[in-house]
């Protein structure tokens, strides 16, 4: 079977700065995979990188059996949609929200934009009352909740995840885990998922990376860690802070 | 429960309205607590106004919002009597507040290390070479592994996880009484973000901060927090000591606690809650 994404020996560098240090990576089509490590060790450059977003000095990426080269095209977006990190950053505060849904269908020339639009927003728990608010009138989690809406709308077929639901309370989260989890099924989606959260990556992925300073520390199952089952000290300790915090008196 | 004394900060029916086009918004409706020299968390549901509360209190309320309360007052000054410029001045020396949106609140086209900088000399006087010094030990000190390097990054150039951090560090140079931490942590890996906290705990334990930790992140808060608001549609619907937040009461709480994936926990689909009308009545 062609693999979803492949990513072989992906170098980045910012300046002189090696954010990615030859990393590979093969993700199954239809499969979840999860990325996990360090603040800083290159997960969101990764996945702006497959994205067409981070400088890419060596190392090559396929989509779908598909070697890309250095620019993006419509089609490539309209299968692969990104959910980035920082919902501040990713939606322009000034827009509403029907603005931010119609531009992604409008682009790619959709016909029945009203009845996406309602969809994406009742799929993601937000009301039809939404719709006309600005994105810099919405909380935090609501904001996650539109960039969401947004990649979903161009029914891709592979969805970059970046930390989607850590701007979200525990309840909304469960909400889009599942939502996120019904999608993949019903619509047979690729899913790369970041999360520092180790509970949702087992939760929602079958394989994961452990990342640390630009390179793949640990290839694991989801069963490894609930097991325990991990070989390097750095998912050790990752296991153990998931925890929580402990008072050293 | 409510501290007399060393009562920093008190808040009595609190409440914040945006007029929109669609009429109004009312995002905080009539919330009261007390914060002594303690961990207070504040939880609940996404847009339930824990950030617009804690932004009242700073005074960073958007300038069209409607704000009334029946007592707001910081260390016994009445925060809506004074004016703006008072306002500014404890902002900027005695109250603290790690926004929601770092990236979006550090000035994009400051590098990190001089924001860090300008902070610190705004409230001290140090010269230069002595303020370079500390804004990297500061950057250290929130595990920042290369700091030279990152001082002279811009805010796009960091990682989520960096430029959260970026703003921890800022606010934490100023050494402020009261701190309002909203989602503070929460695009830290689980490492670094015991690490945080434990800057943070340090603060209130050595210090005697108080602090106001905003976060969804029910396990973090339990295990770190004294005691527990639990907020749902404008309204505290329930306080608690942190360590009983299990056996919380509310509905609302309890849905919350049972919603968390957890390891090893095969639940698909997860949990979800069922929300009732009355809770936000
Ligand atoms: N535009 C840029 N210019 C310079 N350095 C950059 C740039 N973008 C990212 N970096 C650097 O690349 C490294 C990896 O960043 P990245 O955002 O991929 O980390 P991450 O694993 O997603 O971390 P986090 O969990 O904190 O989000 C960081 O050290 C960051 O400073
Ligand atoms: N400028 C604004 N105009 C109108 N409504 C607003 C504005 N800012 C916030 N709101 C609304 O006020 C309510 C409370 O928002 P707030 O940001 O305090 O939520 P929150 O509890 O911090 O949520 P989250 O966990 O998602 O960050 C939300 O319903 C939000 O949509
Ligand atoms: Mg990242
Ligand atoms: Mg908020």
């Amino acid at each position: 079977m062609t693999s979803a994404i492949t990513v072989d020996r992906l170098e980045v560098i910012f300046d002189r700065f090696r954010a990615l240090k030859g990393v590979s990576l093969d993700v199954q089509p239809g499969e979840s995979f999860g990325l996990v490590g360090e603040s800083g060790s290159g997960k969101s450059t990764l996945l702006r990188a497959i994205a067409g977003l981070a400088p890419v000095a060596s190392g090559s990426i396929a989509v779908n059996g598909k070697t890309l080269g250095a620019r993006r095209d419509k089609a490539f977006y309209r299968e692969v949609q990104m959910v980035f990190q920082d919902p501040y950053g990713s939606l322009h505060p000034r827009q509403t929200v029907d603005r931010l849904l119609q531009e992604p269908l409008a682009i790619h020339g959709f016909a029945d934009g009203e009845r996406r639009i309602e969809r994406a927003l009742d799929e993601v728990g937000l009301g039809n009352g939404f719709r006309f608010r600005y994105a810099h009138q919405l909380s935090g989690g609501q904001r996650q909740r539109v960039a969401i809406a947004r990649a979903l709308i161009l029914e891709p077929s592979i969805l970059l995840l970046d930390e989607p639901t850590s701007a979200l309370d525990a309840s909304v989260q469960a909400e889009v885990l599942n939502l996120l989890e019904e999608i993949r099924r019903r619509r047979k989606l690729t899913f790369l998922m970041v999360s520092h959260d180790l509970a949702i990556i087992t939760h929602m992925c079958e394989r994961l990376m452990v990342m640390q300073g630009g390179e793949a520390v640990e290839n694991l199952v989801a069963n490894d860690l609930v097991e325990r089952r991990v070989t390097k000290d750095y998912t050790r300790n990752l296991l153990r802070a998931s925890d929580g915090f402990v008072r050293t008196a | 429960m409510s501290g007399q004394a060393g009562t920093l900060l008190e808040v009595d029916d609190l409440r914040v309205t945006f007029p929109t086009r669609t009429g109004m918004i009312e995002a905080v409706r009539g919330v009261s607590f007390s914060l002594g020299r303690e961990r207070l968390g504040i939880v609940g549901e996404s847009g339930s106004g824990k950030s617009q509360t804690g932004r009242a209190i700073m005074g960073l309320t958007p300038p069209q919002a409607r704000i009334s309360a029946q007592k707001l007052a910081f260390d016994g000054i009445d925060l809506l009597g004074i004016s703006p410029r008072q306002r500014r001045a404890l902002r900027g020396n005695r109250i603290a507040m790690i926004l929601q949106d770092p990236k979006y609140s550090l000035d994009p086209v400051m590098s990190i290390g001089r924001q860090i900088v300008e902070t610190l000399r705004t409230h001290e006087k140090v010269g230069k070479a002595e303020a370079r010094e500390r804004a990297l030990a500061m950057l250290e000190a929130v595990q920042i592994r290369d700091p030279e390097r990152v001082f002279d990054l811009h805010p796009h150039e960091v990682s989520g996880g960096m430029g959260q951090r970026a703003m921890i560090a800022m606010m934490l140079i100023a050494g402020p009484e009261m701190m309002i931490a909203d989602e503070p942590t929460s695009a830290l890996d689980v490492t670094v973000q015991l690490d945080v906290l434990g800057i943070l705990d340090r603060l209130v334990s050595e210090r005697g901060m108080g602090l106001i930790f905003i976060s969804h992140d029910l396990r973090l808060v339990s295990s770190f927090c004294d005691r527990v608001i639990v907020m749902y549609a404008g309204k505290v619907v329930e306080q608690l000591k942190a360590s009983e937040l299990g056996q919380a009461q509310h509905p609302y709480t309890r849905g919350l606690l049972n919603c968390m994936p957890k390891i090893g926990a095969d639940r698909h689909p997860l949990p979800v809650l069922d929300r009732k009308p009355e809770w936000a009545a």
